[in-house]
């Protein structure tokens, strides 16, 4: 790989990125059974992934869940239906923006410091020095990474949307006055386990897969430099994103 | 040159015809050489002419434009993957910048390449650790983290970890780098007593040709992409070729040039030819 940012079309060079993304992830899958040797490695990753992202996720699915109470009590006061309130924050949490916002959050602190990481292990030759003692770095280093985000990710999206419910309830009941017994009823009677929740807990474990691969992907071939290392970060939350809005649009479109 | 088909039937690495470019810049334009088994072999030669690089291909870390390698019997460019590292295994390899594991403390880097491959005893892991650890003289810092090492006590750390499975080939990149002089003597005869006890064979990249005259069995002197010169540490160092006696005597005119190749030197710093 070059150091050099290869200059050409941007359509051209989006299809390049995702082919070269297609056979990473066909790479790190070949490597998966592998890594099961290093099981412990992936434990590890899980409780480094999620307990470096909790605390922003806690605040934000607070905040929104704040936001989402207020907004919604207002709007559905006009059509006197704030009794609604619960069923319609716990359906959008659960099917959408849990999901997608904690992937967002998540792309932006783990994924960032993830290809920081392996970045850096490039630039200082420690993934050559893992090849020289017949460690394959997809197994040891990029497998593990990869199943921590997909085992992470549903657990801080479920925390997202606790967080984010108990926000609107302290809006819509404990300040402007809703009934709690409905908020809970209603929401309760409504959102259904397979169909709602279940749908969110597939979707975040197929964002936590997207965001570590592309993480781990920069990381892996950046430009073995502090330069291509920052570039590399960037890049890792811009085409992680990109890539989490626009199979959020498939998978709803058509699997759900 | 080529080395004569008595030593090349016991070579441990054998090179023939390698040919290497990278970017623009050839490295390697038909360079032959053979790494007897258990000796002590030096590279050398000037910056930047690919020293690291021949290592690399030596170690299937690096494919050469073409050329071939034999490393043990095994010709690199069949072997696949597994059989990459099988080789690997039994090969210990110094990097020139250390490359220790930062995430790792020294004991756990050292002790990397057992957990990797052998199923042991924790008690026997952290025998034969310290015992390597003793051996370069750190076992007192076996719990510090690669962060808190300086640059020569990371160099002797990997080079704890290069030998810590005893392999059948050392490849050492530049051993030693920021040693002080007591450090740079336990080295040496670390590399000296590691050949001659364990019947390894070894590989040295160096500068230094004091240190290297006193361990090397055989010196090659690469430059310009090909070998220039080859033989024993006293034979070179007389200087009978315009290349050892340059390279040697550290002069800057001869056939190795100090310079990466540059535009003339004038026109860069924008005089044109003709005007005072
Ligand atoms: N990825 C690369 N792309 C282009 N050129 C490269 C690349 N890597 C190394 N080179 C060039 O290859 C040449 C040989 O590099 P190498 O690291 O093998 O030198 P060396 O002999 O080990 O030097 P030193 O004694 O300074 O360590 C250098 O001139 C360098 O500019
Ligand atoms: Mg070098």
């Amino acid at each position: 790989m070059s150091d050099k940012p290869v200059r050409g079309s941007l359509i051209g060079d989006g299809l390049a990125q995702v082919g070269a993304l297609a056979l990473f992830l066909l790479q790190v899958l070949a490597a998966l059974p592998r890594s099961l040797r290093h099981f412990t490695e992936t434990i590890r990753q899980i409780f480094f992934v999620g307990a470096m992202s909790l605390i922003i996720i806690m605040t934000c699915g607070l905040f929104i869940g704040l936001v989402l109470g207020l907004q919604l009590y207002e709007v559905l006061s006009r059509f006197g239906s704030t009794a609604s309130v619960g069923t319609v924050v716990a359906i959008a949490l659960y099917r959408e923006l849990g999901p997608v916002v904690t992937a967002l959050l998540f792309a932006g602190r783990a994924g960032t410091s993830i290809t920081a990481e392996i970045g850096l292990m490039r630039a200082t030759d420690q993934l050559a020095a893992m090849e020289m003692m017949a460690v394959d770095p997809l197994a040891y280093v990029v497998a593990p990474r990869f199943l921590a985000g997909i085992i992470a990710m549903p657990l801080l999206a479920s925390i997202f949307n606790a967080l984010a419910i108990f926000g609107a309830h302290l809006v819509a009941v404990s300040w402007l006055g809703l009934d709690n017994g409905t908020f809970w009823s209603n929401m309760t009677g409504a959102v259904d386990v397979w169909t709602d929740v279940m749908n969110g807990v597939w979707k975040s474990a197929v964002f936590g897969g997207v965001v570590t691969l592309v993480a781990t992907f920069q990381g892996y071939s950046t430009a073995p430099t502090s330069e291509g290392v920052a570039y590399a970060t960037t890049r890792t939350v811009v085409y992680s994103s990109i890539l989490t809005l626009a199979i959020d649009f498939l998978m709803t479109a058509f699997l759900m | 040159m080529n080395a004569d088909s008595a030593s090349s039937t016991d070579a441990l690495v054998r090179i023939r015809g390698l040919r290497t470019r990278l970017g623009a810049k050839v490295i390697f334009d038909g360079v032959d050489l053979d790494i007897p088994r258990g000796r002590i072999t030096a590279i050398m030669g000037p910056s930047g002419t690919g020293k690291t690089t021949l290592l690399r291909h030596m170690t299937g870390q690096l494919v050469p434009d073409a050329g071939e390698i034999v490393v043990d019997g095994q010709n690199l460019a069949q072997l696949d993957r597994n059989g990459l590292f099988d080789l690997r295994e039994r090969i210990g390899y110094l990097f020139q910048n250390s490359a220790l594991l930062t995430d790792f403390s020294v004991f756990e880097n050292v002790a990397f390449p057992l957990r990797q491959h052998a199923r042991l005893p924790e008690e026997l892991i952290r025998n034969i650790v310290l015992l390597k650890l003793q051996a370069v003289g750190l076992r007192g810092a076996a719990d510090l983290m690669p962060a808190e090492l300086s640059g020569g006590m990371a160099r002797r750390v990997a080079l704890a970890r290069a030998i810590v499975r005893d392999p059948m080939l050392l490849i050492y990149d530049e051993p030693f780098v920021g040693l002080d002089p007591i450090a740079l003597n336990q080295v040496l005869k670390l590399i000296r007593v590691l050949n001659a006890t364990l019947g390894l064979t070894s590989i040295v990249v160096a500068h230094e040709l004091s240190a290297v005259s006193r361990v090397a069995d055989q010196i090659y002197l690469i430059a310009a992409g090909k070998i220039a010169a080859h033989g024993q540490p006293q034979e070179l160092v007389r200087g009978e070729t315009d290349w050892t006696r340059q390279f040697f005597g550290g002069e800057a005119d001869g056939p190795v040039p100090f310079h990466y190749p540059a535009r003339d030197y004038a026109a860069d710093l924008g005089f044109t030819k003709g005007r005072a």
